[in-house]
């Protein structure tokens, strides 16, 4: 019968170690909200999982630069307490506050969320909006990946055979710029996005937007960029003819597949919504 | 006797704790899977891969060749039984088709079926057994939608289905098994004398009922044949004689044991495990425990039928409706038996109507057998009858209170399927919804509110209670029935009022089939009706024996002794002036006064008063996503007499959510091989609690005479007006009427882009 071993390395180098000369399958593992899923059902037939939350500095939030370190294996309801990045980054925030229930928010991580590489993931476009970058750890050392870089296609990423996320980089955010992350599930809580939008902006003392990045979960194979609609809006106070121009375009990148939990039509049309919506939040947060 | 005056009740009509409540939420209560024996297996299926399929071998050599595997077996180690209609369980059913359903027979009929079982000593082994198992397939065309197995070339399921009720009757088989018809009067003549006439084509997708325990048991034959069951179902008797029947044994020979159950919702008034796990401890001699996977729920129980319903309603320039006509075909699942008929005789329940006519489609397709499901058929039927209702009121330009009012069935009224109703509460839940703040407070912006009504028989039948006094003076109560809803609490509550004694003195348990007398299941909402009958018959012949001990201690005459509050008393100042003697004081000296107090009682409960109920629905459309939130929520029912008013409630506010769910996101959805693509409540949506507003329960009690306190059955009905009353909400926040369930998003934003 098969075997599965589980291992707690107490060190970055320790932990590279174990699964650069791991044999057969390693899997690294951080709230396991994911991983137990799929371990139970059988999805994943993993030889060895390796925790990471032993690792000194992996769990917590630091404030460096005015900007923000997040170790990789910080629960998501911790993220939701931690009053400076709720304030400087509350897209972020309430994208990863969304995941899961009560339960789930006590285990569940962004590193967890990005390296599952599920279309949908929630923090995802977030993240990206807010310029995110992954410090990633591995046989090779450290280097710093934009977390759009992370993903590939769905259930794959970029990183390398031996090598993990340690934690995410959030900038010092501009002045007057704020975020927002917006999802579309069939009902209030415990679904999966049909569409996520997340959008981060900056507003001049006019309230003229002057600088913005969108992303879009749930309607490609990985999370997409919307450029187009960056260019519409920037330049704008966000009047209705911006806005009819970044639903266009929020519509004009997606790449969506009907299944069970949406329709191509649908998914579409709802990008552009959402996209709209999100933007007048973080508008508005921003002091637009 | 009877205790209909609400005025001189202590303990019916309160409040107090469930018995069985600290258990289930301090986690010591034992469901289905917490059983174990000593030196159990474990029993798995292997499931059909093909929607529809011939079997054309089973190799099962190289999985009973592997280590720690036990047994294995297939259709051809259970007896192929002849068919055989039953009445074990709640609805339509043949014995031949739960045995084809619980083991495959020649063919596959759906992709999950089950084609072989196998007991290992480990969940590991049994699955790596189940892999080796080598079955070769015929594969067939197959056919999902109801409309399309009813068409003349859709493959034929059963060669030897020909359609009933129809004269002749067909000499090719087909999917139809059968054709129903309810009339009254002349329908065609009456459409003729209309001023207004509505039509509409209505749909419902298959539902589940979504237990939250997957069905589990674990069975021990021994080498005498005797068989022990334990398994959580809505009725072990119902276990224990299909089990029988399946396995050909003698009833005496089985005994099954009631579990605890974690809901039923008429999912769990058949079996699926149990004969499996019954053949496969024969054979090997040790304890099998089987318990489904959530995806095995999914793929091979329940659902309930989804339907597609035709309504014409007929009507005066007043609202009286002149002429109704329905035709309903509701999909089955592989073998006859969806709820049609049912949903034929209750979907113009609510009217008073002359000239009616409804006919109903029972059909077969390549989907899991159907079973019940609260109010079987009711909802699917009378979604369409409601929708059509509001359609009828906007035509007329009539509130759908007023117009229901105009047509309501009272007392005396002759419905379609037959009877004529009495001590019915119809009219009072139109008046009380008219009445209520929520159906006049003031709605807003891309808001709406819909108003339906439903009718639920409830049921009587064959019911066994008995109490006992215990030395001590506590009491204790066996019943037969599996408590789904709270029974035990209504079961001591009557019989504490009965004997006068507070409701804690009163211990009820569950008995299994060879320590109480035969129960039918926990169905039809007859529970409370029917083995409360025979509990309160068994407390009051026990309220007798008390008073005949007490006169045998005071010697004087039996009928010069009264119960009053718990006491034996002197009937009067003739009678003696003896201190009064509590139950204690008698049960403490029953060795003294003739042996043990006790009384057990087995009814025939007739007279089940029928349900009503009307829901008022206030909905939210956002335009742009097509989602729809219910913002308020008002389900108003006649319940006869609330025994245990916080359980009705919850059966009220139950049935509602349930209903609720059925109308906005719950569906199967099948891929282009017959696949079903969401077994699981990710993608199955139920409601989850944020997704309700609180649902407000108004009680209307008009007791039913029939009943020792006047109760009515109440766990169905609630289910029925919820899909109507959403969707007319929706039509009012709107102006679209959706005829297709679920109202899910993508439906609703497509429905306001085709606009
Ligand atoms: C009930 C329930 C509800 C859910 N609801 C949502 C929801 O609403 N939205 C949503 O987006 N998701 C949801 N999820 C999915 C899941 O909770 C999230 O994706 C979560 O963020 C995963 O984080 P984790 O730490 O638990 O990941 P894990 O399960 O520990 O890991 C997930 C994957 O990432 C890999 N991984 C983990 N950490 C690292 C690392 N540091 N470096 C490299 N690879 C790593 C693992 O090997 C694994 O492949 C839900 C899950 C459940 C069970």
């Amino acid at each position: 019968m098969s075997s599965l071993s589980y291992t707690a390395p107490t060190s970055v180098n320790e932990a590279v170690g174990i699964l650069a000369g791991a044999q057969g399958l390693a899997k690294i593992l951080s709230g396991g909200t994911d991983l137990l899923v799929q371990l139970r059902s059988g999805r994943t037939k993993p030889d060895i999982i390796v925790d990471t939350k032993k690792i000194p500095g992996i769990m917590g939030i630091r404030e460096v630069d005015g900007g923000f370190v997040i170790g990789a294996a910080t629960p998501c309801s911790v993220i939701g307490e931690h009053a400076g990045l709720s304030a400087a980054y509350p897209g972020v925030v309430e994208a990863s506050g969304l995941i899961g229930s009560t339960q789930v928010q006590g285990r569940c991580t962004l590193a967890g969320n990005l390296c599952n590489a599920s279309p949908a993931a929630d923090s995802v476009p977030a993240m990206i909006a807010a310029r995110a970058t992954a410090i990633v750890v591995g046989p090779s050392g450290q280097r710093a990946v934009p977390v759009e870089q992370i993903v590939t296609g769905p259930g794959r990423t970029s990183l390398a055979k031996g090598e993990f996320i340690l934690e995410f980089h959030l900038p010092k955010p501009a002045p007057h710029s704020s975020d927002a992350y917006l999802r579309f599930i069939p009902r209030t809580e415990m679904d999966i996005a049909v569409v996520g939008v997340g959008v981060s902006l900056t507003v001049d003392a006019a309230g003229v937007i002057t600088d913005a990045r969108i992303a879009l979960g749930a309607v490609a194979p990985t999370q997409v960029l919307v450029p187009d609609g960056a260019a519409a809006i920037i330049g704008s106070k966000l009047d209705d003819a911006a806005l009819a121009k970044l639903d266009a375009a929020a519509r004009a990148v997606c790449n969506p597949i009907t299944d069970k939990r949406g329709t191509i039509d649908f998914r579409i049309k709802i990008a552009g919504v959402l996209a709209r919506r999100a933007a007048t939040i973080a508008y508005k947060r921003a002091g637009g | 006797m009877t205790y209909l005056n609400k005025a001189d009740l202590k303990v019916v009509g309160t409040r107090p704790i469930r018995p069985d409540g600290v258990d289930k939420v301090t986690g010591r209560a034992v469901f289905g899977a917490d059983q174990a024996l000593p030196g159990m297996l474990v029993g798995k299926l292997l499931r059909s891969t093909h929607a529809h399929a011939k079997i054309v071998s089973i190799d099962t050599s190289k999985a009973l060749a592997l280590k720690g595997v036990k047994a294995v077996v297939t259709s051809a180690d259970f007896p192929d039984i002849p068919s055989e209609e039953a009445f074990v369980g709640e609805g339509p059913m043949n014995f031949r088709d739960l045995s084809r359903n619980v083991m495959a027979r020649g063919k596959v009929l759906y992709h999950g079926h089950a084609v072989a079982a196998v007991a290992a000593t480990t969940s590991e082994i049994a699955d790596a057994a189940l892999a080796l198992i080598d079955v070769k397939y015929e594969v067939l065309p197959f056919v999902i939608d109801v409309e399309e197995a009813m068409k003349p070339g859709a493959p034929v399921l059963h060669n030897d289905l020909f359609t009933q009720g129809t004269t002749p009757q067909p000499t090719e088989p087909s999917n139809v098994a059968k054709r129903v018809q309810f009339a009254l009067g002349d329908v065609d003549a009456a459409f003729k004398t209309a001023d207004v006439i509505v039509e509409g084509r209505y749909t419902t997708e298959p539902v589940h009922q979504a237990y939250i325990e997957p069905h589990a048991c674990v069975v021990s034959v021994g080498a005498d044949g005797q068989a022990i069951i334990y398994s959580s179902s809505q009725g072990h008797f119902m276990v224990r004689a299909y089990c029988a029947k399946l396995l050909g044994m003698e009833l005496s020979n089985i005994r099954a044991m009631p579990s605890e159950i974690g809901g039923g919702f008429g999912g769990k008034t058949l079996v699926y495990l149990e004969p499996v796990a019954m053949a496969l401890s024969k054979q090997t001699g040790r304890p099998v425990k089987m318990v489904m996977t959530r995806e095995d729920v999914f793929r091979a129980t329940g659902p309930t039928s989804g339907g597609v319903i035709e309504v014409k309603l007929g009507a005066k320039k007043d609202g009286t409706i002149v002429a109704a006509e329905a035709i309903l075909k509701f999909q089955a699942g592989a073998f006859p038996g969806s709820p049609v008929q049912p949903g034929c005789m209750t979907c113009f329940a609510m009217y008073d109507l002359k000239d009616v006519r409804i006919i109903g489609y029972d059909v077969v397709s390549n989907r899991p057998k159907v079973a019940a499901y609260r109010a079987p058929g009711a909802p699917i039927s009378t979604f369409g009858t409601e929708s059509a209702m509001d359609e009828l009121a906007l035509k007329l330009g009539m509130d759908p209170i007023e117009l229901r009012l105009k047509n309501a069935a009272k007392d005396g009224t002759k419905a379609a399927y037959g009877p004529t109703l009495q001590n019915i509460g119809y009219i009072p839940t139109l008046q009380a919804a008219k009445a209520h703040p929520h159906y006049s407070a003031p709605l807003g912006k891309n808001q709406g509110r819909g108003v339906a009504s439903g009718f639920w028989f409830n049921i009587g039948g064959e019911s066994s209670g008995s109490v006992h006094v215990n030395e001590d003076g506590s009491v204790s109560i066996v019943t037969g029935s599996p408590d789904i809803g709270g029974s035990r609490a209504s079961m001591a509550m009557m019989c504490a009022e009965v004997l006068g004694i507070p409701m804690e003195k009163v211990r009820p348990v569950v008995g299994d089939t060879a320590t109480i007398g035969f129960t039918h299941l926990t169905g039809g909402s007859r529970v409370t009706f029917a083995t409360g009958m025979a509990v309160t018959q068994a407390a009051e012949k026990v309220r007798d024996e008390l008073k005949v001990r007490a006169a045998k201690i005071w010697d004087i005459p039996p009928e010069a002794v009264e119960w009053k509050d718990g006491m034996a008393v002197p009937a009067g100042a003739n009678a003696g002036g003896f201190d009064p003697l509590s139950l204690a004081d008698i049960a403490i000296k029953a060795a003294k006064t003739g042996g043990p107090i006790i009384s057990e009682v087995s009814v025939n409960a007739q007279g089940a008063g029928p349900g009503f109920a009307t829901h008022i629905c206030d909905v939210e459309v956002d335009p742009e996503t097509g989602f729809t939130t219910v913002l308020r929520y008002t389900a108003i029912q006649d319940v006869g007499r609330a025994i245990h008013p916080s359980y009705v409630e919850g059966q009220i506010q139950g049935g509602a959510a349930q209903g609720i769910g059925w109308a906005l996101n719950e569906e199967y959805i099948y891929n282009a091989k017959g696949e079903l693509d969401n077994p699981g409540f990710l993608d199955y949506r139920v409601p989850v609690a944020s997704d309700m507003p609180m649902i407000e329960a108004v009680m209307i009690e008009v007791p039913n005479p029939r009943h020792p306190f006047g109760a009515k059955g109440v766990g169905e009905v609630p289910i029925v007006p919820p899909l109507a009353a959403v969707a007319n909400a929706v039509r009012s926040a709107t102006g679209l009427r959706m005829a297709d369930l679920p109202i899910s998003p993508p439906k609703l934003r497509a429905a306001f882009d085709a606009r």
